[in-house]
Order: structure tokens, then C-alpha cells, then sequence
């Protein structure tokens, strides 16, 4: 049973303060939505789990059966080894490396290097688009093939925890309907576990189980499950227009 | 694979070339000139491991080839070491410099970066100048020894070595280039925070890139002062080494290991054939303006060129 807790974590940028406690939890096998409008944390809250931000208070724990991990004490390589992989804002392709290099680089560290081609294989499955376009600089498709080369690179490497940061910005309202429905198999066929930050309450509700609203860096509420969360005040206030 | 077995065919009979060469070719100004070249092509590739591959644009290869010439010179005055042995010598102390350099890469990048490396060649020289025990800014006088019974002339020992650590500096790039270490180093340049966030271990394979390169522009400056039986820091810290380590890789093609090798015959020979028909004077200002006609005609060199050329024409009916 894997589970990932963030305790009471502050972080920042040098004097900007973005989190102040902030606590969450994601259990194996569910799709947790984190929503907020911009500049709330969401993207900092990733990155610190990703150790790319230094958190200055609180831990952010991995647990399986055998052991608890603090990450917070670990570099990214080392996250990225323990089965944490992020789908950047913006996605953050290599623009100039070609589709199939990007995916390799997926695979960078040495433990996935061995499951390197079954990925690769199960990624040109998801994706067919991407097999076609294999020899193809990155930087020169669609924003809707980024987003899936984006996502199928961070599958690569054969992580256990997915986190997702915003994969709505900058497509077409068709397109985000289809990154949604794409994350949520993907989930189910690899037995993912899926943290993903999100604006479009909408979309994000069709393949949520649960989720958290974060508010000025802060968890100003957390629905226990969908229904909870659907019928927030403070979710309809900000997203429903109510 | 079989590129590899091809390549070493290649190396191989490169090797028997240059030997053969110093049997049979009775002009001695042939290995005066070409060891420049293969000096060069030695330079180019060391640069293009870092500068090439990883993006990081090092302006100092000066610093790296007058600090692996002056390492064999102290280490000839005082221990009379062979000169194996210095190449050695030279390859670690300046792999060391680069790895400080390397280091630089913690908090500077892009142009920043290629500053502090134009800071590290003043710094090295201001050093040099000073020292007298190798002749600071005066320079000293370092005499061939004599030839092994082999080789007809000293200098042809040395063109000998060059192609060898030619050699050995192309099949190390070509290693780099073709292993994870490559792909991770292209991540690097394309986009470090990406890079960073997939996992690729971005500080430690800059260091390397940084060591390494460091270690092979010292190793072609080692056999300096034995070729020209003279050094002095002006001319080893010249500034036709530090650009011609980063012009000559851009013009051949950064992307590929051939393009150092290319870029540095066409440069080099070129500067060779001026040097003996204008005026020496001319060199920098011939390489300054190949490299402008490159950057604004072929921004990914002659094998950027090339390859362009070869889609045009495959698509043609």
C-alpha cells in the first residue's frame, strides 16, 4: 500500500512565503484533484514534492509496506527512482529533441533503463500519434501532442505516484475533454496513482475521487470524496459561478 | 555496435596512416603543419563535449591548453618526466580545472557562465606570468630531447602523439555522444529545469562534461613547448585557441562528433596555408570571419547543411 503525506509544509521562494502548513494525503490507487486559481501554491506544492523547491518546514512522507521515506531529505533523482513522476505546468518538453529522445529521457534513471522498451511500447499503445510522429522535434506539434508526450514521458518511468500540474493550460475545451478522459486510463491501465493540480473544476470532477482546495497557500477545504467536493461552498463559489 | 567495429577499422587504419606517414614522407614542414591541425581537432572535440552537447559555451580553452602546457613544462624542469607522463600530468591537473568549472555551473548559465570562463583564463595567465620557475612572463626554453630510434625527428614523434590523442579524444566523444551520458547532456542544453524534474542527475553530468573536456584541451596543450623548443604565456594563452575551440565545432556541426573533426581541418589547415602564403597576423581574423559567414549562412554547420541538403533532395521525386 503506497501512500504519500504532506505535513504541515511552508515553502517559498527566498522572502515570498507561497505554503503555510499545508497537509494532504494520497492513498494508492485514487485520483486526488488539488484546486486553486493561479498563484495559490498548487504548481510549488508539486515541486516541493518533487524536491525542484526547498520545503522550510514540515515533511512530505512516501510509504509502502516496508519502509517511510522523508522526501524532502532526498534529490530529485533520487524521488524520480522511488516512482514519482511529474507532468510539468506548461509541460517542458526537450523542443528540440526529437518525440522518441524525449521519451527516452523519461527513462533516464538506471532502474527504468531495464523496462525502458516495455514502456515505450505501452506508451506508443496510449498514444498512437506519437509512434507516428517518433522522429519528429517536439517543439513542432500540436499543443494537445505535446500535453500527450508530456504525460507519456513522465509514464517512462515507471512511476507508482503521477503528478499532474494543470495539463488544461493553453488547450482547446475539446482537447482538455480528452487529456482528462487520457489521464484517467492511463490511471487505470498502469494501477497509477494520480495527484493533479488543476483550475478546470469541470473536467478535473469527471476522473477525480477526491480533492483538495487550496486557497492563498493554504488547504481551505478538502472533500472527503466527489459529492463533498461538488457541493462546497466554497468550490461553487469559486468555480460554479454561485 | 557495428558502427563501433566500423569505427574502429577507421581508428586503426588511421593509426598505421600517421605511422606510415612518418616513414615515408620526406618533407619535415608536413608534420610541423599537420600537428597543428591534429592539435586542434584534439581542442574542438574537448570543447564540443561541453560546449557541443551540454550548451555550456566555455571562452577559456586558452586557460585549459597554456595550463597543460606549462604543467609539462614544471614537471620537465624539476623531475624530467617522459612525455607520456606529462600528457598525463596535464590531463589531470586541467581535468581538475574543469571540474572547477564545472562547478561554476552551479549558479551561472548561458552567457554568464561563458563570462566566468573568460575570468578563468585571465586569472590562469596573470598566474603564469608570475611564476618564474617556468619562465614567467620572459618564457623559457624547453629543448626535444632526442628522437627514439623509431621516428627520424623529434617533431615527428610529436605528430605521432597528436594523431593518437586525436585518436583518442574523437572516440571519446563519439562515446559520449552515443550513450545516456549524450542523451542526458542534449537534455541539459535544450532545457535544464526539465532535465532536473525528469530525474536526469543535470550537476553530475556537467561535472563530467566540464572534467572531461578540461582533461583533453589540457592533453593537446602538454606537447606545446617540446613542438615550438619554446613557451611563453602570451602566445600559449592566445586568443586563437579559445576561439578556435569554440568556432571550429560550430562551423564543422556541434551535434556530431565528426563536426570538431571537420571544422578543425577546414580552420586549421586553412590558417596553416595562410600563415606560410599572407602573414600569420591573419589567423584570428580569418577564423572571426568564417565563423560570422557560418553562424548567419549555416547556424548548425557544414553537417547541418548537409543533412538539409540530403532532405531537400530526398524529397524530390
Amino acid at each position: 500500500m503506497v501512500k504519500l503525506s504532506v505535513n504541515a509544509i511552508d515553502a517559498g521562494y527566498g522572502a515570498v512565503h507561497v505554503l503555510s502548513g499545508v497537509s494532504l494525503e494520497i492513498r494508492e490507487s485514487e485520483t486526488v484533484a488539488l484546486l486553486g486559481t493561479n498563484g495559490n501554491g498548487k504548481s510549488t506544492l508539486m515541486k516541493c514534492i518533487m524536491g525542484l523547491t526547498p520545503v522550510t518546514r514540515g515533511s512530505i512522507v512516501l510509504e509502502d509496506d516496508e519502509e517511510r521515506i522523508d522526501l524532502t531529505t532526498k534529490s530529485t533523482q533520487e524521488i524520480v527512482a522511488l516512482g514519482i513522476a511529474l507532468v510539468p505546468e506548461g509541460r517542458r518538453l526537450f523542443p528540440k529533441l526529437t518525440v522518441h529522445e524525449n521519451l527516452l529521457l523519461g527513462a533516464f534513471r538506471a532502474g527504468a533503463r531495464t523496462e525502458m522498451q516495455r514502456n515505450l511500447d505501452r506508451c506508443y499503445a496510449a498514444f498512437p500519434v506519437l509512434r507516428e510522429r517518433s522522429g519528429q522535434l517536439a517543439y513542432s506539434m500540436s499543443g494537445g501532442q505535446q500535453q500527450m508526450l508530456a504525460i507519456a514521458r513522465a509514464v517512462m518511468s515507471s512511476p507508482r505516484i503521477l503528478l499532474v500540474d494543470e495539463p488544461s493550460v493553453g488547450l482547446s475545451p475539446m482537447l482538455v475533454k480528452q487529456t482528462m478522459d487520457m489521464i484517467g486510463t492511463l490511471k487505470r491501465e498502469l494501477g497509477l496513482t494520480v495527484l493533479m493540480a488543476e483550475q478546470n473544476f469541470h473536467e478535473t470532477s469527471r476522473i477525480a475521487d477526491r480533492g483538495y482546495v487550496l486557497v492563498h497557500g493554504q488547504i481551505a477545504f478538502e472533500g472527503k470524496n466527489l459529492q463533498e467536493l461538488l457541493h462546497s461552498d466554497l468550490v461553487k463559489r469559486h468555480y460554479l459561478g454561485a | 555496435m557495428r558502427n563501433w567495429s566500423r569505427f574502429l577499422i577507421g581508428a586503426t587504419l588511421s593509426v598505421l596512416l600517421a605511422l606510415g606517414l612518418t616513414r615515408f614522407v620526406g618533407n619535415e614542414y608536413f608534420f610541423f603543419a599537420t600537428y597543428v591541425v591534429l592539435q586542434f581537432i584534439v581542442l574542438a572535440t574537448a570543447w564540443n563535449i561541453l560546449g557541443g552537447y551540454g550548451g555550456y559555451v566555455n571562452f577559456g580553452a586558452s586557460a585549459f591548453f597554456a595550463v597543460g602546457a606549462y604543467c609539462a613544462v614544471a614537471l620537465t624542469q624539476s623531475y624530467a618526466l617522459a612525455l607520456p607522463l606529462q600528457i598525463l600530468a596535464a590531463a589531470l591537473v586541467t581535468g581538475l580545472l574543469g571540474f572547477a568549472v564545472g562547478a561554476l555551473t552551479l549558479r551561472l548559465r548561458g552567457i554568464y557562465f561563458s563570462i566566468a570562463t573568460v575570468a578563468v583564463a585571465v586569472i590562469c595567465e596573470t598566474v603564469i606570468m608570475n611564476w618564474s620557475f617556468v619562465g614567467g612572463a620572459r618564457g623559457t626554453t624547453v629543448l626535444q630531447p632526442a628522437a627514439p630510434a623509431f621516428f627520424s625527428s623529434y617533431t615527428r614523434l610529436l605528430f605521432f602523439v597528436m594523431a593518437l590523442l586525436a585518436l583518442l579524444a574523437v572516440a571519446f566523444a563519439r562515446f559520449v555522444e552515443t550513450s545516456w551520458i549524450g542523451r542526458g547532456l542534449r537534455a541539459i542544453r535544450d532545457n535544464e529545469e526539465a532535465a532536473e524534474s525528469v530525474g536526469v542527475p543535470t550537476l553530475k553530468l556537467k561535472l563530467f562534461a566540464a572534467t572531461a573536456s578540461g582533461a583533453l584541451m589540457g592533453a593537446a596543450g602538454a606537447p606545446f613547448a617540446l613542438y615550438m623548443n619554446f613557451i611563453e604565456p602570451t602566445s600559449a594563452f592566445s586568443l586563437n585557441y579559445s576561439v578556435s575551440a569554440l568556432a571550429m565545432p560550430l562551423i564543422g556541426g556541434s551535434a556530431n562528433w565528426l563536426g570538431p573533426v571537420i571544422g578543425a581541418i577546414l580552420l586549421a589547415g586553412t590558417q596553416q596555408i595562410v600563415t606560410v602564403t599572407i602573414s600569420s597576423e591573419l589567423n584570428v581574423l580569418i577564423v572571426g570571419l568564417l565563423l560570422v559567414v557560418f553562424v548567419v549562412a549555416a547556424p548548425h554547420g557544414i553537417l547541418g547543411l548537409w543533412h538539409k541538403l540530403v532532405a531537400r533532395g530526398g524529397q524530390r521525386p
